[in-house]
């Protein structure tokens, strides 16, 4: 399985350090946030509701370099939108290994 | 060029503000996270450019767009390229990005927005719009101006907020108003609360599934206690 990285970041920060630490900030906080909206969402079978929160997450994932998740969820994505969770697991995954990788920064 | 930047997720918002930054001549006034707030900033000071998310709950980018009578130039943020075709549709769009949005492409968006030729932006956001009814048409009052709807041509209108989205056959209208208000002044034949946040034209409905209806292109919920209510409108065979 792909691993996060920081290279998008760094790109984007010209080697601004406080910028990279303020959006890495922002990422540690937004991102819990809409994984348990998103988990409220799927265990209610708010399918819509949780493609919404899961295009969300799309972003962040792109962001941390998971060029492969980023098109398992948009799949996901998809499917939520024709109201099944196919998908459901393999997404799970991607958000336990940004969970895990975000608690090491 | 001073620019505001439309978009739910903070993250996405401090990535365009950082960008920004690194383009000469580029000023952020304000960052909104959705297009209420916007439209209330946007209905006391000009900007040249808007940096707008297409993809947020409630009020879409495109919702927002069509609450603008002429808009100031916009450069889309999305993570689809899948409405880039939409896109096309409006003239002030100058530019459509993908997120993870990258400097090379954010810098030759702005040179776009830059040579494109300007146009002035009016404040044209409802404020305190009060609807006024005469026979057919419906005179809904946006920045101190009467415009006229034609009644039958409305197919939906929905709460958002404080405000409610009269949809019509030609264009659609953001109102400072209640759908209370406006149900007074559309006629019971045509009009039917459906929902407590919809108000549809039950000549417009081309199916009805479930608890749910089809106006156009818009799924709209049903609640348990309208349902009997509009089955007794349809011509049922």
């Amino acid at each position: 399985m792909e691993q996060p990285n920081l290279s998008y970041i760094h790109s984007l920060s010209g080697g601004d350090k406080t910028f990279e630490g303020k959006l890495i900030t922002i990422i540690k906080s937004e991102f819990p946030e809409e994984k348990n909206s998103y988990f409220k969402n799927i265990e209610s079978s708010n399918f819509k509701e949780a493609s919404e929160i899961v295009h969300k997450l799309k972003h962040k994932i792109s962001i941390l370099g998971l060029e492969k998740s980023y098109a398992i969820a948009t799949d996901f994505e998809n499917n939520l939108i024709e109201n099944s969770d196919e998908g459901k697991e393999a997404f799970k995954n991607i958000l336990e290994i940004i969970t895990n990788f975000l608690n090491t920064l | 060029m001073n620019c505001i930047i439309i978009d739910d997720e903070a993250t996405a918002r401090t990535i365009i503000g950082q960008l920004c930054a690194q383009v000469p001549d580029i000023i952020v006034l304000e960052a909104f996270p959705n297009a209420i707030q916007a439209i209330k900033y946007l209905n006391q000071n000009d900007v040249d450019l808007i940096f707008l998310d297409i993809h947020m709950p409630d009020f879409t980018g495109f919702d927002f767009i069509q609450t603008l009578k002429n808009p100031p130039k916009i450069i889309l943020t999305t993570s689809d390229a899948q409405f880039a075709i939409e896109a096309f549709e409006y003239d002030c769009i100058v530019d459509y990005l993908v997120k993870p949005i990258v400097l090379p492409r954010f810098e030759k968006a702005i040179q776009k927005a830059e040579t494109t030729t300007s146009k002035a932006p009016e404040r044209i956001i409802p404020v305190n719009a009060v609807e006024i009814a005469s026979g057919n048409d419906l005179y809904i009052n946006i920045d101190r101006r009467l415009i006229k709807l034609d009644i039958p041509s409305i197919y939906l209108i929905e709460a958002k907020g404080d405000y409610i989205n009269v949809k019509t056959e030609e264009k659609n209208y953001t109102v400072h108003s209640t759908l209370k208000k406006i149900e007074e002044k559309l006629p019971d034949s045509l009009f039917l609360k459906v929902h407590r946040s919809y108000i549809i034209n039950v000549k417009k409905i081309i199916d009805i599934e479930d608890n749910s209806v089809l106006i156009k292109k818009d799924v709209i919920p049903v609640s348990r206690s309208n349902r009997p209510e509009l089955m007794k409108r349809l011509n049922l065979l």
